[in-house]
């Protein structure tokens, strides 16, 4: 099966994520060709094609155009598979390639058998399986579930050109915003979900915390009701955390959360779901009001 | 001004899913269905929008699905859409990306709408897709994943949020497309006196095959329970039963409790 990887550069740098499309392609037997916007003084290690456009030039986000230079990449190598990580840059750009070749899509794939990709639906509560119907096809893959690959080589490079008019203007990129607390560095992490209900019940899980002479942390949605501010959070748009102990409260586990904490060394979940897909990567998952529990689990430690 | 909300009625995600017969996807029997979580922002960003503007721009809101979606449209009529449209489909097989994009574009060609706003994704499928397929159908620039929203003078300043804490701010002429991510706003309750009102507000019903004959081109199969592949274990009980057995665990398995 020949693939056209689609690897990404931000900020002046290639994207780690580009060894986990290689990755990717080793696991699926594929024969990888590589598309960037990047810079040719950046060159991914690897032996195949490399179709080249220049950042400096088309810009480092600027959909339209890097859908036009793909095309253009697509049109000559005449790939099977369209790869892409889905993230903010290949969730952003896959659809305009596969809508312009009409093409099936399947995003965010975790795994594959035959012809069928296997992917997570219902907040990752259930998978299925998904077959695109068109003789070649555009996917993402899930960051993080296909193990990065170094390899050697050099590729031989096609630069790309294009005079495509761009529909957006970049203005920049705004740094993370600092953070007062540094939950990377905990030993214990003890982090609120939506399952707490309403902010006072913040303080239910401070308390747990501070019994177990840990960290606070919390899952996205009690930063973004501004129960909590965004330094606490914990997720792929949040802090990555490796405690010798997580515990995660009224949180349901989507792939986004586990992003940031699933390496921590154990793990006890609360929730009152016992399918909740925490439990998939739980040591310990207590079916249980949080509101009751943690309480109780406070006092006996205290 | 015209703006378009795209918004999609989902499970409730705390749900128990069962398969259905063919398993192609979830048993609809027994589930609760609300407003896809991110178009939830989408709605409220269209109405402060509207608000920003004097109540110059007229919103409509735009669903496709069987009947029970009405719920989630007069939800978003309720919060200050100006107006609807149920795009019903009485055969309940699954549409995929595609045939949904191919709807709403089909819609939305003739209408001219300055701005359009959708989630950037669906809490049930997530598949990221059906927004920025809309805009290409209809050949006007987009953009995802926005976390701040302006408009000014027919340009749309949009926030991009990208991995790590990092942003991006981009630039857009209308007409245009967004898709909104959690966070962007803080979507508001609607309040009795303004879903009363909402009950005199317009909904068009269009039936799915007088505007789009598309075939998918994604079949779905085998939807079901991942399986467990962690040696976890599940602890049910009475609280304190259950408090002493962490304890217990917790002592022998980590060397955090002394
Ligand atoms: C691009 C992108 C980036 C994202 N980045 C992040 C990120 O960095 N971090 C992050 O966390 N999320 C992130 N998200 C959001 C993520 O997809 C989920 O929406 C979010 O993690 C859900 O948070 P939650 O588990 O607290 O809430 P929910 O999914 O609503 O889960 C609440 C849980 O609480 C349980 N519960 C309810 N009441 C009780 C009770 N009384 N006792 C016990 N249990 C109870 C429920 O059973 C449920 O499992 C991101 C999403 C996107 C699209
Ligand atoms: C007759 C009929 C029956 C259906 N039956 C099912 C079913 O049994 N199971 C099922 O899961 N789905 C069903 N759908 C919906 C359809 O499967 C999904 O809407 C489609 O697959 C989009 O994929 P997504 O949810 O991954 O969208 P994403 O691309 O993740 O969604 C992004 C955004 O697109 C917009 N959007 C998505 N879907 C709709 C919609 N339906 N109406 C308006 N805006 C939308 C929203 O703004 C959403 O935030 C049905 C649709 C029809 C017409």
């Amino acid at each position: 099966m020949k693939l056209l990887l689609v690897g990404e550069y931000r900020e002046g740098r290639l994207l780690d994520t580009t060894a986990e499309l290689l990755g990717f392609a080793a696991a699926i037997s594929g024969d990888a060709s590589l598309f960037l916007v990047g810079s040719a003084e950046a060159v991914p290690a690897f032996s195949g094609t490399l179709y080249l456009a220049d950042a400096k030039v088309y810009g480092e986000y600027n959909p339209e155009v890097h859908k036009q230079l793909l095309l253009k990449a697509v049109q000559e190598e005449n790939p099977d598979l369209v790869v892409f990580v889905h993230s903010s840059y290949g969730w952003d750009l896959a659809p305009r390639v596969a809508a312009s070749l009409k093409l099936a899509q399947v995003s965010e794939v975790i795994g594959f058998a035959g012809n069928a990709y296997e992917v997570g639906c219902c907040n990752a509560k259930m998978h299925r399986n998904v077959t695109p119907l068109t003789s070649k096809a555009v996917i993402t893959i899930q960051a993080g579930a296909f193990p990065a690959l170094q390899v050697e080589g050099t590729p031989s490079v096609k630069v790309l050109s294009t005079d495509a008019a761009s529909t957006t203007e970049f203005m920049g990129y705004e740094p993370a915003e600092a953070r007062d607390v540094n939950l990377a560095k905990a030993e214990i992490v003890v982090s609120a979900g939506r399952g707490i209900g309403k902010k006072e019940n913040i303080e239910l899980i401070r308390s747990l915390a501070k019994a177990f002479g840990g960290e606070l942390g919390a899952s996205r949605p009690v930063v973004d009701a501004g129960w909590i501010d965004h330094g606490h959070q914990v997720g792929s748009t949040g802090q990555t955390v490796t405690p010798k102990l997580y515990v995660a409260c009224g949180i349901s586990g989507s792939i986004q959360h586990l992003a940031g904490m699933k390496k921590s060394g154990f793990i006890l979940a609360i929730n009152k779901d016992k399918d909740a897909p925490i439990g998939e990567v739980a040591d310990v998952l207590v079916v249980a009001d949080l509101l009751q529990f943690v309480p109780a689990l406070t006092a006996k430690l205290s | 001004m015209k703006i378009l909300v795209c918004i999609k009625q989902v499970p409730d995600m705390e749900s128990h899913f069962r398969p259905n017969g063919s398993a192609t996807w979830f048993d609809e029997s027994d589930l609760a269905f609300r407003m896809n979580e991110y178009d939830e922002y989408a709605v409220e960003e269209a109405v402060r929008l509207k608000e920003q503007l004097g109540g110059a721009p007229e919103i409509t809101v735009l669903s496709i699905g069987p009947d029970r979606v009405i719920e989630a449209i007069k939800k978003a009529l309720a919060i200050g859409c100006d107006c609807a449209v149920h795009i019903k489909e009485p055969d309940v097989a699954s549409k995929e990306p595609w045939q949904i994009a191919s709807m709403i574009a089909a819609y939305a060609r003739s209408k001219q709408f300055d701005l359009v706003f959708t989630g950037m994704q669906s809490q049930d499928r997530g598949s990221a897709q059906v927004g920025v397929l809309v805009a290409e159908l209809l050949g006007i620039p987009s953009t995802t994943t926005l976390v701040g929203f302006a408009w000014a003078d027919g340009v749309v300043t949009a926030t991009r949020e990208l991995e790590g804490g990092v942003k991006s701010k981009v630039r857009l002429k209308t007409p245009a497309l967004v898709t909104c991510q959690l966070g962007l706003n803080s979507p508001r309750y609607p309040t009795l006196p303004n879903i009363m009102k909402a009950r005199k507000k317009e909904i068009t019903t269009l039936q799915a095959g007088e505007l789009s004959s598309e075939k998918p081109l994604t079949g779905s199969a085998a939807f079901r329970h991942p399986e467990k592949r962690g040696s976890g274990v599940v602890l049910e009980g009475s609280v304190d039963e259950l408090v002493e057995k962490v304890l217990v665990i917790l002592k022998d398995k980590t060397a955090v409790l002394r």
